[in-house]
């Protein structure tokens, strides 16, 4: 319980919330990072997964990518990056993995989304003298909204998580507190740095949330 | 750092040898058999880690998945707890858990315990939930009790769903034990963590290369398990 005392007291010490690595700019940075990379991200993938998703084509390729990028650790690739002439230009390596890691569950789910729309809708939608693209914008997107929204914000949910490891290769973001902490031995900031961490990931997937229920019905999961 | 002896010894002086540990190339023999040792024992650390979090995890999930079946009320709150936990960055999660373990092996454990418990109890529920009630309508006119239907219907009827679950758990098990590194117990994450502090290039490669390949050798042997164990549908789709 006294480590959570003092967490709390180092928490709201204003000494700690100024500077360059106060926590302030260290949410800031955090924040930059996550949305700045989940833009990048997605211009990226989802025009990419909608198009192989219209066309029925490189499927195993979009699914399996999601299943790859599990199995390679997010430090390795922060550390590999860092060591590569990537790493000399300050956050490089950061927004690098950031993206790399942001990709595979927007194209996945914006694909499998795609393919998932009834075949008989989207006969229909030919049927009635729309074209490709038209299909595309006014048909099978509308319908797949609901999964890319779901790859989305899995993909939010990876980038904060990746922001905060890139702490350990001497990236920025609310992680520095973490590692930091660890470097001064100072249990208090480790505690207060991964609360910060953990109540940002969690604000993050609220606001998900928060947008799924607002939405209209259409473009809501099915549950 | 002093490279392998080249058989320079006889009177000339080299500052350094032209070997690829001195060059600080990304692959290097050199390395492979001058620091079999140390690898070995992180690759063993790794497994030991990732195996003992994903067994754990397992003997957790389980329980918990069959309650939040049995009683409906009680899958909101489980499902709920687990999500949040997934939700939390890895490192965040190692840092909470260190006031209660310190800078030992158990954090790292229990901090991948907590993450392939979210896996697990979405994925065994979900099997559970698409057990056909007409199944256990049938098991029970013959006879079963519940404990019986239980362990000889729903469970291998759910254990694909399962496996499946527990391929994703152990894969991304042993690619966050990496993480440990910040507190020492990170198997193969220790040496990519020293080799980025000294800027050693083979050490930082070949332990990455060496995560990948644990992580698709576990998810295949799990895959064979779940042959091995479900005869029945690979009957069904040929």
């Amino acid at each position: 319980m006294t480590t959570l005392a003092d967490a709390w007291h180092w928490l709201t010490d204003p000494a700690h919330w100024s500077g360059d690595n106060g926590i302030a700019h260290r949410l800031l940075q955090h924040l930059v990072l996550t949305v700045v990379c989940l833009v990048v991200s997605c211009l990226i993938a989802l025009p990419v997964a909608l198009v192989l998703g219209h066309l029925g084509r490189g499927g195993a390729l979009a699914v399996n990518l999601s299943n790859i990028g599990r199995a390679v650790p997010t430090f390795a690739v922060l550390v590999l990056l860092l060591l590569t002439p990537v790493g000399r230009w300050g956050e490089g390596p950061t927004v690098v993995a950031l993206v790399l890691f942001a990709v595979p569950p927007l194209l996945t789910n914006a694909y499998v989304g795609m393919r998932e729309v009834d075949r008989d809708v989207v006969r229909a939608a030919r049927g009635m003298g729309m074209t490709g693209r038209q299909t595309l914008l006014r048909v099978e997107l509308p319908l797949a909204l609901p999964l890319v929204m779901n790859g989305v914000r899995i993909a939010a949910v990876q980038l904060v998580a990746t922001a905060t490891i890139a702490a350990l290769a001497g990236g920025g973001g609310l992680g520095r507190i973490i590692t930091a902490g660890f470097n001064l031995a100072s249990t208090p900031q480790v505690v207060a740095g991964a609360v910060l961490v953990a109540v940002f990931a969690l604000v993050v997937e609220a606001v998900f949330e928060t947008v799924e229920r607002l939405a209209p019905r259409w473009a809501r999961a099915a549950r | 750092m002093p490279g392998p002896d080249t058989g320079r010894s006889n009177g000339v002086v080299t500052a350094t040898p032209d070997d690829c540990l001195a060059r600080n190339d990304w692959i290097c023999g050199a390395y492979l058999s001058s620091r079999g040792q140390i690898l070995l024992d992180a690759v063993l650390q790794h497994l030991r880690l990732t195996g003992l979090a994903v067994l754990i995890g397992l003997a957790l999930a389980l329980p918990l998945a069959v309650v939040a079946r049995r009683w409906r009320w009680a899958s909101g709150p489980v499902l709920a707890v687990t999500t949040i936990l997934y939700t939390i960055p890895s490192l965040a999660m190692f840092s909470l858990l260190l006031p209660l373990y310190g800078l030992s092996a158990s954090l790292v454990v229990a901090g991948l315990v907590l993450y392939s418990l979210t896996l697990l109890v979405r994925n065994i529920l979900a099997g559970l939930r698409a057990v056909p009630e007409e199944t256990r309508q049938a098991a029970r006119g013959l006879g079963y009790g519940p404990v019986r239907l239980l362990l000889t219907v729903e469970l291998p009827l759910a254990l694909p769903a399962a496996m499946a679950g527990l391929r994703i758990a152990t894969v991304s098990a042993v690619s966050l034990v990496t993480v440990g590194a910040i507190v020492g117990f990170g198997g193969l994450g220790n040496l990519i963590y020293a080799g980025m502090n000294t800027y050693f290039k083979a050490q930082v490669l070949t332990a990455s290369v060496l995560c990948v390949v644990i992580a698709v050798v576990a998810d295949l042997l799990l895959l064979g398990v779940q042959r091995l164990l479900t005869p029945w549908t690979r009957a069904a789709r040929g």
